[in-house]
């Protein structure tokens, strides 16, 4: 099942060159753009580990491909997203986020029912790759 | 200058000369003399055209390396014609941004074990794009410290300078005898560099025209009597040690601006326009480069 996070996950991957564009988008709007990988897909999980610092002071998107391409060769299994941080006051926060690299498979997730008191029953989601061990899934 | 639009893609042929011209002209005036580097630019917009136009008629050929290498004796304008360039080669359409990321050893150079090659990265992907201008890049190589970061920053400029050429334009500037220890003692370097550009001194009489340029900028002007002095100046200074070419020209000028302004300061209420915008032969005169001369009462 195909993870859809961020923007542009319902639309085919992103090529090189749209990528590329998107960073320049990013870069123009005086935004940081920094890399992030993770193997735990779920939902909630917003804290991916960080690929390098976030990138300041960039003008052109080539440095950054650089960092996205080092990502993905480092992590060919795993999720890499590109986040753009605004730092204007009053935004101090991701304007842009999205995947640029996914696992060959995908195997979605496992929902949950567990029963609480009375009749009541609680539902939660788990991707089934979670449950191997932190850097054994996706291979 | 770094606003100027890039050269449309789609420019006709007799556009992008017209361009390229105006943009020389405007080079001719900006700088006095340095007619090798003049040639070099010209040299270099007319490849860029070239290939331009190649590619239009659908003969592919890798993008030419820039990466310069400036070398002169101090004050010979390095520096100054290095941040030009950044703004020349995004005119030419050759840079994307056009702008220019000026580092000196402290900023690629880490100090301790793992703290270069993150901080030499860093500075990279900030010049993509643009132009990376070492000055006084022998100091990355020190030979006397086997075990000296320098030679990693190196590893690493090299690798980018090779494999990302369109990406950016490295400048590497220095004096002329350091600058070719260095390249000795790092040959891949000499050869990853396509333009060597050797900055001439200047005469006098272009010495004069860049102390009319700079008085110019700061809203003063010599009369004739303070002209003929700064040139028996610049005769005097020429000959003695450490002189620095445009470097000197200005130290001069600001001397000479405090040995007018104390002469004005006495009676400013009554100083005029003319008066507070003219350097006279006495305040090139007081310098004490005329110290050991009896010309001082003659002039």
């Amino acid at each position: 099942m195909r993870v859809t996070q961020g923007a542009f996950s319902f639309l085919p991957d992103l090529s090189q060159a749209q990528i590329r564009a998107q960073v320049e988008y990013c870069l123009a709007n005086g935004w940081a753009v920094s890399v992030e990988h993770t193997d735990d897909i779920h939902p909630r999980n917003t804290y991916w580990e960080m690929f390098g610092m976030p990138m300041f002071d960039l003008h052109d998107a080539a440095g950054v491909m650089l960092e996205i391409d080092a990502c993905r060769s480092t992590f060919p299994e795993r999720y890499v997203r590109v986040n753009a941080f605004d730092s204007t006051r009053g935004w101090e926060t991701v304007r842009l986020s999205f995947i640029v690299n996914r696992p060959k498979d995908e195997p979605g997730f496992r929902l949950r029912r567990t029963e609480a008191e009375g009749r009541v029953q609680r539902y939660s989601i788990e991707p089934y790759a979670a449950a191997l061990p932190e850097g054994r899934r996706y291979r | 200058m770094a606003a100027a639009p890039a050269l449309a893609a789609s420019a006709t042929d007799a556009d992008t000369a017209a361009d390229i011209a105006r943009l020389l002209a405007e080079l001719d005036r900006e700088l006095v003399g340095l007619a090798p580097v003049k040639n070099r630019i010209a040299q270099i917009a007319a490849l860029l055209a070239v290939d331009r136009a190649r590619a239009r008629v659908g003969l592919a050929g890798a993008p030419p390396g820039l990466h310069m290498c400036f070398t002169g004796n101090p004050g010979t304008g390095k520096t100054t014609v290095a941040l030009k360039m950044a703004g020349i080669l995004h005119r030419l359409g050759y840079s994307r941004k056009g702008h220019l990321v000026a580092v000196t050893r402290d900023d690629l150079v880490g100090q301790y074990i793992g703290h270069t090659a993150p901080k030499t990265r860093e500075v990279l992907k900030r010049a993509m794009g643009g132009v990376l201008f070492i000055d006084e890049a022998y100091y990355l190589y020190r030979p006397e410290n086997e075990r000296d970061y320098g030679q990693e920053a190196i590893e690493i400029l090299l690798q980018v300078m090779e494999n990302q050429r369109d990406d950016l334009v490295v400048i590497l500037a220095g004096y002329r005898d350091r600058m070719d220890r260095f390249f000795e003692c790092n040959p891949g370097f000499a050869s990853r560099i396509a333009h060597h550009v050797d900055f001439p001194d200047y005469s006098r009489e272009e010495l004069m025209r860049i102390a009319a340029l700079m008085l110019e900028g700061m809203g003063y002007a010599f009369d004739d009597g303070a002209r003929a002095a700064f040139e028996r100046y610049l005769d005097r200074r020429i000959a003695r040690a450490h002189f620095a070419n445009a470097r000197s020209v200005r130290n001069a000028l600001d001397r000479a601006r405090l040995r007018h302004a104390s002469r004005l300061f006495a009676r400013l209420e009554g100083a005029d326009r003319d008066a507070l915008s003219t350097i006279v032969a006495d305040d090139i005169l007081a310098s004490s480069v005329f110290d050991d001369a009896a010309e001082v009462s003659g002039a």
